[in-house]
């Protein structure tokens, strides 16, 4: 490698995106270079985006796979908005990216899939590459199915196999333009074929041609270095999805608790991951249940729970729909149960492989009768695992269900994720009652949480269930004013858990000319853009929430600062509305984005910007 | 301590006052589970009583033993998880007509398709009872009830088909009206290793009085039903003259010595399943008894064994394990 003297051009923040065919191996070029480039030392996130049929037809553009990452020498909170270079293995590819690309940008095209057949498939009756469409790009054409096949004249594959190798020559080449090394995807590769040697051999010579065609070819200007971080923060890290990282939360969550975890859910996109990799933890003596309906799968939970389990189920916006009156049975009986949502763009079926937040006032209020449940959102991939933890930590202290909101765009984005030191983890260990003497099923703590006696201990054998119970003695009871007493106890208890959370913390000036509010994976888009209108001396703040019912305390502190408060949302203004409903004496004001993408921070800048230049 | 004193079947029965209408048939049902409880001596604190909706579901508040009522038709999947989370438990789900068949119909499919070690006794009483008399998945065409006032035009489903075709172990019918019959059936039902579907025709006296006559009235039963007795002669009718003789795919009346043996235990289900076909034949008795009894792996058991067998295979994981994994990288 030192031999190259391409000119080296220091850029300090990259984003790419690969695109190709669902078959194309997309996915699994960014999550190498994502692997590579966390080991390198650069900050990064990113995002794939597929599509929601596993293999649509080859070449459509319905069939068009994506996968975006971010990548810096300085601290970043977001997968990246437009791409400084795009990879397109086809003209469906290319045609449904290329318009994000930012002008000037680098396209490189895999010219070896565009024939006449293959522009048909994408619905294009002239070529791209040579009808103006792509004037102001600097796009690189190169036949990466010839140089392929040409790189793997020796192996015994046949063609079709061979050709399944050309995302590893893509990711040779893009290796080559950003300085990174081959040596982590050579490991995998060693890991993954260590046994088939034919395979191992056929991908790792593609990877190295190429690395090499970058190189020998000056297809490029020069290559680009982009240094890695230098104040990062010392300490282990680990690349992670936000999936992940809701499911470790959940295993450790569960182990802090002192109990074992029973995770009952149904397959659903996006949330499915959860499910799966909990599965691969039965040796934390994780218990799993695919059942047979979303309705199945948290009462299975709920009957864990009864039996001294620590209740988990997993879904996205339409499961969490039909779990609802599971829901306020948990909540009547006041037992521990964690739901996660992974929210998608709805309604109904919607978008599912999306991103939305559009399922905030459901999980709040969604329910029939008086039904409080507490609600936390997390913000960003790593932040899973934290917000699984306190989920776990309310559901045991409080007796009481909770909802964990995450998103698609938080599932499938990762970023590295700096583990949290062993003793650093809060510990909330379950007691058990096991002394018969005074116990009713509803006698509470000083926090107003219910005994938890599970069966098998003898002497405490009761009755819980869905019918309204007596406060006392915990039988079933019609009575008017008990009814109204617990439901007053159970919002109290949800109520009371305000005494365990932290006022969110405010960043920015003191009364700021506008505080922008969000919650969910609006997190790194806010951020981002709020910092850069501070580095230009704006007065503008953020607050993010994770906390969303009950709401923490000290907020009208925070409000009173401001002369205008904006509320960023995936959904038509739903926290806004909350907070409008919560606390009347402050205007909150809506900006809403329901496209199935998230928020890029360069549009939020110019919002904040308008609203500041009108108060100007 | 556990319980080790005998207990007898009053030490089953909770301090809640039974709130079913006089004559119900779910009386003699709860006093033949209290029996039942009592004669297989388990310790009331590893019993657990699941329910979902109806006039059934209200069993568990009056049984000393750990219960939850549900919601409806959910009895199933609750019960899986409290008997997947602690096999040691004995966990019984409580049912009907309208809460396991109709709206919890597919929960009971898988529960029993997975042989979940649950005890299910579905009260069959071919009514809705509890929203005052609408018709069942049970009910037979033609019945006219508040919503089908010119009479159902639903097909009914027969419980013990839909069990033995989810793939149930235990598959056994009783009556109401019979407790001796009731306790046998439901001490075998108790003693078996596996999902054990229990359907008792019960008798609605307010919504359905008399759905069951022609088979629990004294002057016609003897002709009308027959019991199934493990590796007896399948022999009914006044004095025990006759008798059912398989033949292929059907049944035929034969004199009693010439009846063929009835066995429960059977690889194929076929048999048990040629028996339920009786209930399409008004010339033909309605059998009663354990229609299948076989044994396969429970759910709850291969459940427990996978996370034995890889906690042992990887050892037992450690938070440390779970957030320190091998792809991890050092900084500073």
């Amino acid at each position: 490698m030192s031999s190259d003297t391409s000119e080296i051009i220091r850029q300090d923040d990259v984003t790419i995106r690969f695109a190709g065919d669902s078959g194309d191996g997309m996915q699994l070029t960014g999550t190498q270079f994502t692997d590579t480039t966390a080991k390198v030392g650069n900050d990064l996130a990113t995002f794939p985006d597929f599509p929601a049929e596993i293999r649509a037809p080859a070449g459509t553009r319905a069939g068009v796979s994506g996968f975006q990452i971010h990548f810096s020498s300085a601290d970043i909170y977001t997968p990246g908005d437009a791409p400084d270079v795009l990879v397109a293995m086809n003209p469906a590819a290319l045609i449904i990216n290329y318009k994000d690309i930012k002008p000037g940008g680098i396209i490189l095209v895999n010219t070896g899939s565009f024939t006449e057949k293959d522009l048909e498939r994408a619905d294009l009756t002239s070529n791209p590459l040579t009808d103006g469409t792509l004037s102001g790009f600097r796009v690189i054409q190169e036949d990466i199915n010839q140089r392929t096949i040409e790189a793997l004249a020796e192996t015994t594959l046949g063609k079709k196999d061979v050709l399944r190798c050309k995302n590893f020559f893509t990711l040779g080449m893009m290796y080559w333009l950003f300085s990174r090394p081959l040596e982590p995807t050579l490991e995998w590769l060693h890991e993954k074929f260590g046994k088939k040697p034919e395979l191992f051999d056929a991908n790792t010579r593609a990877l190295k041609a190429g690395y090499n065609h970058g190189e020998l070819l000056r297809l490029f200007q020069g290559r680009y270095e982009v240094p890695k971080v230098d104040n990062i923060e010392p300490g282990t890290y680990r690349n992670i999805n936000g999936n992940q990282a809701v499911a470790i939360g959940l295993v450790a969550g569960a182990e802090l608790a002192g109990l074992k975890a029973f995770l009952g859910s149904y397959p659903i996109t996006p949330a499915t991951d959860i499910l799966q990799y909990m599965s691969l933890n039965k040796n934390y003596g994780v218990i799993t249940c695919q059942m047979e309906d979303e309705i199945a799968g948290i009462c299975t939970a709920i009957g864990a729970s009864f039996a001294g389990h620590l209740g988990i189920t997993t879904t996205s916006g339409p499961g969490l729909a039909l779990k609802t009156e599971a829901m306020g049975l948990a909540v009547i009986t006041e037992l521990p149960l964690v739901i996660v949502n992974v929210q998608r763009g709805g309604p109904s079926t919607g978008l599912p492989t999306k991103v939305e937040q559009a399922d905030l006032l459901q999980s709040i209020f969604g329910r029939n009768g008086e039904c409080p449940i507490p609600v936390i959102a997390c913000s960003c991939p790593a932040d899973g695992f934290e917000c699984a933890v306190e989920a776990c930590r309310i559901a045991v202290e409080y007796m009481t269900p909770v909802i964990l909101l995450s998103d698609n765009y938080i599932a499938n984005g990762a970023e590295p994720w700096r583990l949290p030191a062993m003793e650093d983890l809060p510990r909330f260990e379950v007691r058990f009652v096991t002394n018969p003497e005074g116990y009713t099923p509803y006698t509470r703590d000083a926090k107003l949480a219910r005994m938890w006696a599970k069966p098998g201990t003898p002497g405490l054998m009761h009755r819980i269930g869905g019918l309204e119970k007596h406060a006392v003695t915990g039988n079933v009871s019609y009575d008017p004013d008990n009814h109204q007493v617990m439901c007053e106890t159970r919002l109290a208890k949800v109520m009371g858990i305000r005494e365990s959370i932290p006022t969110p913390v405010y960043h920015g000036p003191d009364a700021p000319d506008v505080l922008v509010i969000g919650w969910g994976s609006t997190y790194g888009a806010i951020r981002s853009s709020v910092e850069a209108l501070q580095r230009e001396g704006k007065r503008i703040g953020r607050l993010h929430m994770r906390h969303l019912y009950p709401l923490p305390q000290g907020l009208p502190e925070i409000f009173a600062g401001a002369r205008r408060i904006v509320v960023p949302e995936m959904n038509f203004g739903q926290l806004a509305r909350y907070l409008t409903s919560e606390y009347p004496q402050f205007k909150f004001e809506t900006h809403y984005k329901v496209k199935g993408k998230p928020f890029f921070a360069p549009e939020l800048k110019a919002h904040f910007r308008t609203i500041l230049e009108e108060m100007a | 301590m556990s319980e080790l004193q005998q207990l007898k079947a009053k030490d089953f029965k909770s301090d809640q006052e039974i709130r079913w209408c006089p004559g119900c048939g779910d009386y003699s049902i709860i006093a033949g589970v209290q029996n039942v409880l009592a004669d297989i001596g388990v310790a009331r604190e590893n019993v657990v009583m699941v329910s979902g909706i109806g006039c059934s579901s209200r069993f568990p508040y009056y049984m000393e033993t750990y219960g939850f009522h549900g919601i409806h038709g959910r009895a199933n999947a609750i019960a899986t998880g409290v008997k997947v989370a602690n096999p040691d438990l004995q966990v019984w789900v409580i049912t009907g007509d309208g809460d396991g068949l109709s709206i919890g119909g597919n929960h009971m499919i898988h529960s029993l398709r997975r042989n979940v070690d649950l005890k299910i006794i579905l009260f069959n009483n071919e009514i809705y009872g509890l929203t005052k008399g609408q018709y069942s998945p049970t009910s037979p065409q033609g019945l006219q009830t508040k919503t089908s006032p010119f009479g159902s035009v639903d097909a009914p489903f027969n419980p013990l088909m839909l069990a033995l075709g989810s793939g149930a172990t235990f598959v056994a019918r009783t009556l109401d009206t019979q407790p001796k019959h009731m306790k046998e059936v439901l001490a075998a039902a108790a003693t078996h290793k596996g999902s054990a579907f229990v359907e008792v025709w019960q008798n609605c006296v307010i919504f359905n009085d008399g759905a069951f006559k022609s088979w629990t009235d004294k002057t016609t039963r003897d002709e009308q039903t027959i019991m199934l007795q493990p590796g007896q002669p399948m022999v009914f009718g006044k004095d025990q003259a006759k008798g059912l003789r398989i033949d292929g795919f059907s049944l035929k009346v034969v004199p009693a010595a010439e009846a063929s043996a009835w066995d429960p235990t059977a690889d194929s289900a076929g048999p048990a399943f040629v028996m339920t076909q009786l209930d399409n034949d008004p010339a033909m008795p309605r059998p009663f008894g354990v229609f299948r009894s076989v044994l396969r792996p429970t759910l709850d058991d291969l459940v427990r064994d996978q996370v034995r067998t890889v906690t042992t295979k990887r050892g037992p994981g450690t938070l440390k394990d779970l957030l320190y994994t091998s792809d991890c990288w050092k900084v500073g």
